[in-house]
């Protein structure tokens, strides 16, 4: 009864979720729209990187680079796909699994960037990671901006508008998903083994370096996601969307939150999200701002708003909520 | 064969700067196991603190020997009071922490120093302060003068970069291996709960190295600003990098190997550049650090230290 049960609670989510975004999208003003679903986007980055730098206790600060990775695919697939119109399809069906295909597409490349990165860098501990995927950001944008296939430093313009509250969304609910079904695994129980004591995960069996990695590439490729999907809301893919800055800001999001609790990046990727939407006049100071805040939040609550937390462990426990194992 | 030579003398004057830079990496990550992210920043703080004491002066109009000197020093004081304030305020209340603390504390403070500069100016002094993004020039402080022996371009900018970054480097291996102060600081490298124990203020030993590591990135900066002249807040960001990439590749930690690591750095990037792939020259770094993190993570003078529980 158990593999029922399991893919269940894996589908459930978005049986449902589907039919309540359709119907609360009709009922969006375009400002709205775009800033929930730039929140989503943010929600998918925060929660992503929340694999590597909270379940697995490592420091990646180039999401960015993987996002860059992901939307530069999606676009191009979407560009070339433009006008191509199959017979028998209704179009808006047809653009539908274009834009799907060039989503999934870009999730895998930035597997692969990932699989790159840290297949090199993890092997070692932590602060190697940091300064490899700071590294990475930064290279990515050099090897853009002088290629002439990705447009060089002007980037690829006049993508389709594809990204619509329903998909954005659509992938929040994917990414926690994934994250919740993660930390409930064999996988995530390593991972958090990993990030409690590396010697001691070790010395129990662990495959320390194996499951960094995997850690590591599901992070990127959720990253390639929320890249494919920012592009097709702002209908421009420049290096200049994916510098540092937002890699820092993603993971201000996270340690906001809370470095472990997949709630916490959540809603402090929202917050933060709605907070920048309102702050719009004093942008020169956003950066300061975070670098601020980071310190802090460090020096004074370096657990965040969270912690390892989750905001259902406050729920009151239900009769049919088996209750998890301790030290979750 | 002159093309060769050309290479070679400006893959030297780049290597030195990377090398100086990568002195302040290792010697901390030496004590304190921690990335000190914002190196690369102090770096650019001793580059603009430069900037401001030449306007002060007035070098930029009449360049003289006292002036430059003045700068200089007043340059290095200000990056060793930033070094040892960073220290004092950011890394010190953190380090009986988990180590991600104090590196997440670290990249805060390096994106402190290089948005703080971005913001716009207060409009106080004449010259503004904080500078802003634009990019700044840096006064001459002498006038250059360019030598062609056999076809290669020389300038005593060059020479003079030179000589004193190896001065530097000299001293540095004088302090380290024949003072007590370095003494006590190899001691706290190694093990630095009986270093407190044998009488040794480790909290004093740990100041110093910032200071030591900022006082050579505000030289590196300055010889840079020099004959470089544009100046900006994220200066700092690449050499920065690029220095680590250095101190991973002599071993970190360690002290020559920093060194030979910064001089490689510089001659493999000014080779690969002149002769294969002149517009990546900032990912020649980044595929270094890939293969020496494969082959020989310990670095090139490093030792494998077992990891204890």
């Amino acid at each position: 009864m158990r593999a029922p049960g399991l893919a269940l609670r894996s589908l459930l989510p978005f049986l449902l979720g589907l039919p309540a975004l359709l119907a609360l999208q009709g009922s969006l003003s375009d400002f709205w729209a775009s800033v929930l679903i730039t929140a989503g986007v943010n929600v998918i980055l925060a929660v992503s990187l929340n694999v590597v730098n909270g379940f697995t206790g490592q420091f990646s600060i180039g999401h960015a680079g993987f996002m860059a990775v992901g939307a530069y695919t999606a676009a191009k697939i979407t560009l070339a796909a433009a006008g191509w119109a199959p017979a028998g399809l209704p179009p808006r069906l047809a653009d539908g699994a274009v834009f799907l295909l060039a989503l999934l597409a870009g999730m895998v490349t930035a597997a692969l960037a990932g699989l790159l990165v840290g297949m090199p860098s993890l092997r070692l501990r932590g602060d190697y990671l940091a300064i490899v995927t700071l590294g990475f950001n930064e290279i990515i944008r050099v090897i853009i901006e002088n290629t002439a296939f990705l447009g060089r430093a002007t980037g690829l313009s006049g993508l389709p508008r594809r990204t619509t509250f329903a998909w954005a969304w659509m992938g929040v609910i994917a990414t926690v998903v994934m994250a919740r079904r993660l930390l409930g695994s064999t996988h995530g129980r390593a991972l958090l083994a990993i990030r409690e004591d590396e010697v001691a995960a070790e010395a129990m069996g662990v495959d320390t370096t194996g499951y960094k990695v995997k850690a590591f590439v599901v992070s990127s490729a959720f990253a390639g996601l929320a890249g494919g999907l920012l592009v097709h809301l702002i209908q421009l893919c420049t290096p200049r969307t994916f510098t540092f800055v937002k890699s820092i800001e993603v993971v201000v999001m996270v340690v906001l939150g809370g470095l472990g609790s997949v709630t916490g990046s959540a809603v402090a990727a929202f917050g933060l999200t709605l907070a920048l939407e309102g702050l719009r006049e004093v942008q020169e100071y956003r950066m300061v701002a975070y670098s601020l805040l980071l310190i802090v939040l460090m020096l004074t609550r370096p657990t965040g708003l969270f912690g390892t937390r989750e905001a259902w462990d406050w729920l009151p426990r239900l009769p049919w909520r088996r209750r998890p194992e301790e030290g979750a | 064969m002159t093309e060769f030579l050309q290479h070679l003398v400006n893959g030297l004057s780049v290597g030195t700067i990377y090398a100086l830079i990568a002195l302040g990496y290792t010697m901390v990550y030496g004590v304190l196991k921690l990335i000190n992210f914002a190196h690369g920043d102090v770096y650019m703080v001793g580059a603009f603190s430069g900037y401001y004491i030449a306007h002060a002066l007035g070098a930029g109009d009449r360049p003289t020997l006292p002036k430059a000197l003045a700068v200089f020093v007043g340059s290095m004081v200000v990056c060793g009071a930033l070094g040892a304030a960073i220290e004092r305020f950011a890394y010190r209340p953190l380090r009986a922490r988990p180590r991600l603390t104090a590196l997440i504390t670290a990249i805060g403070v390096s994106f402190l120093l290089e948005y703080g500069f971005q913001l716009p100016s207060f409009g106080l002094t004449t010259q503004p302060f904080p500078p802003g993004p634009t990019p700044r020039f840096f006064p001459q402080p002498f006038a250059r003068v360019s030598w062609s022996l056999g076809g290669v371009e020389l300038s005593n900018y060059d020479v003079v970069s030179f000589a004193v970054a190896f001065g530097f480097m000299l001293l540095l291996q004088l302090v380290v291996y024949r003072t007590r102060f370095g003494r006590a600081m190899r001691a706290v490298s190694f093990d630095a709960q009986v270093a407190g124990l044998m009488g040794i203020n480790v909290n004093r030993v740990i100041a110093g190295t910032f200071v030591l590591g900022s006082v050579l990135a505000s030289v590196a900066a300055l010889l840079v600003a020099g004959s470089r002249p544009t100046i900006n807040p994220l200066m700092g960001l690449m050499p920065g990098l690029k220095a680590f990439v250095a101190a991973v590749f002599g071993g970190i930690g360690n002290v020559p190997g920093a060194m030979v690591g910064g001089l490689v750095l510089g001659l493999a990037e000014e080779y690969v550049a002149g002769y294969l792939l002149s517009s990546y020259r900032d990912a020649i770094a980044f595929a270094i650090l890939i293969v020496v993190l494969l082959v020989r993570p310990e670095g090139l003078f490093g030792r494998v230290r077992a990891e204890k529980v």
